[in-house]
């Protein structure tokens, strides 16, 4: 690691001993995880119970447990992310834009309506939804994701709108757009752009909060895998559960992984931030 | 009205064990947090490779799932933890120190390079470069994520609504239940409670960021 802030960049005899003291403990790291698996398979762990993986018993198919899990449990998850994200994503831009007026009037409500939305639990607000307007439970697990990320979404907004250039604004204003026109036709399209990266990354954590419809009762991914163990029995959990932690991964690093990719493409498209935005947010 | 009233010991029980799982797993979450930010800054690969395994896996999970884990999964391999705030808080604090390693690194990272290699060109060692340059320019970028990394997890408590714990959240849910025609007033009232801690919480974190911006 050179070029750190830590430390000097290593010569070639500190190399020599990193890199032995690495081997080392990484020996020592693999052994623990051996005495892990071993002693986890004196308790019984290794035994029959992954079959419920390839051939479960209780005249099911293993296609019947990952169709389930798959296309009825990561299906339900992703159509609850995929009807907020949009809904979040417009409410935020109404915020954003309120949020930014010249006039105090309409600034003020939209910074209590964010602060107070951010503020709250998204589990709080599915129980809002839930139980104080009786709405369904997929429609709660929907109400909730939209208007806690909608706040969020408005604050990265805005935080694109002040690092955009002023001069933007600007030549939008000399060559006779009205306030309303410059902010659609130039400012809108480029901090959306600009803060693509962001918006992918908080659609992730969208799609993890929508697992709390686990909690009001909407059949996603973790309610779907609390199903197959209780029809399977006890010892089916720990499958199950790794195969959600990995369709989990999975899915959340490939977005991750978009992000980080169009972060790259993007960086050379847009007019220079004023600063940089790690700090101005 | 009547039921927001007569609900206020209730309210001020869930309140108690909100702000429990939040202080308690925060100060764990720090301590392992910090630890594993360490480690991913270590000059061994190999500790570098342990944390961010645990860092990435930890932060692409769902909570609810890291819970599910304790409470569910756990007991079946042969450990038992007991109901209630012992699995929620060892649940929170493996799911925050993940986010709290995230801001200390980036912390560290955003001190520029040039300031330890000036450091050490005026003759400073490892130690001195550590405490007089680096760590003091780190600390301050890191407050204020911090501060929110603290946040989400004193939201991210109500989580232990679905496992049989009685915080707010979950005072809400049976308040609501209890009491049919007060359901808004009810959960109003739980969500001041939130906002209670949010809310000042968050403004710190602001105004310890515009001081940490105004004296570089």
């Amino acid at each position: 690691m050179s070029g750190s802030v830590l430390y000097d960049a290593p010569g070639p005899r500190t190399r020599r001993i990193e890199r032995l003291a690495s081997i080392a403990l990484a020996v020592v790291i693999v052994a623990v995880l051996a005495w892990l698996v071993v002693s986890l398979a004196r308790r019984g762990v290794l035994d029959d119970r992954w079959e419920v993986l390839t051939d479960p018993p209780k005249q099911q198919t293993a296609s019947d447990v990952w169709r389930s899990l798959i296309v009825v449990g990561l299906g339900a998850t992703l159509r609850a992310a995929v009807v907020a994200a949009p809904l979040a994503l417009v409410l935020a831009l109404v915020l954003a834009v309120l949020r930014t007026s010249r006039f105090a009037i309409v600034r003020r409500p939209a910074v209590v309506v964010i602060e107070v939305l951010r503020g709250m639990p998204v589990l709080l607000m599915m129980f809002f939804g839930l139980l104080g307007f009786g709405l369904s439970s997929f429609e709660a697990v929907v109400f909730g994701l939209t208007l806690y990320n909608a706040a969020i979404i408005a604050e990265i907004l805005r935080a694109g709108l002040i690092a955009l250039p002023h001069g933007q604004v600007e030549a939008g204003i000399s060559i006779g757009l009205t306030r309303g026109q410059t902010l659609r036709i130039i400012e809108l399209p480029q901090v959306v752009q600009l803060m693509l990266p962001s918006l992918i990354s908080q659609f992730v954590v969208l799609l993890k909060d929508s697992s709390l419809g686990f909690i009001v009762g909407y059949g996603e991914l973790l309610s779907v895998m609390k199903n197959n163990y209780s029809f399977f029995g006890d010892t089916s959990r720990l499958p199950l559960f790794v195969v959600v932690v990995g369709i989990y991964l999975v899915v959340n690093i490939t977005l991750s992984r978009i992000a980080v990719y169009t972060q790259r493409r993007l960086s050379s498209r847009i007019a220079t931030p004023v600063d940089d935005l790690t700090v101005v947010r | 009205m009547d039921a927001l009233i007569d609900s206020i010991p209730r309210f001020v029980d869930g309140f108690e064990m909100t702000l429990l799982l939040a202080v308690v797993s925060g100060a764990l979450s720090l301590v392992l947090g910090v630890v594993l930010a360490a480690l991913r800054v270590a000059p061994l690969r190999s500790l570098r490779v342990v944390a961010t395994v645990y860092v990435e896996t930890v932060r692409n999970t769902p909570l609810t799932l890291v819970f599910i884990f304790y409470v569910f999964v756990l007991p079946t391999l042969g450990f038992v933890l007991p109901l209630g705030r012992v699995p929620a808080i060892i649940a929170l604090t493996t799911y925050t120190s993940a986010f709290v390693c995230e801001a200390v690194r980036s912390g560290i990272n955003s001190v520029s390079t040039g300031q330890a290699e000036a450091a050490r060109a005026i003759g400073l060692g490892t130690v001195a470069t550590l405490r007089l340059v680096v760590l003091p320019q780190a600390l301050r970028s890191v407050v204020p994520p911090l501060i929110n990394v603290l946040i989400a997890l004193t939201k991210n408590t109500s989580v232990a609504a679905g496992f049989a714990v009685i915080e707010l959240t979950s005072t809400g849910r049976s308040l609501a239940r209890d009491n049919p025609s007060d359901v808004l007033l009810l959960l109003g009232g739980i969500a001041v409670c939130y906002l209670i801690i949010t809310i000042p919480a968050g403004l710190a974190a602001g105004a310890v960021e515009r001081r940490v911006v105004f004296s570089r």
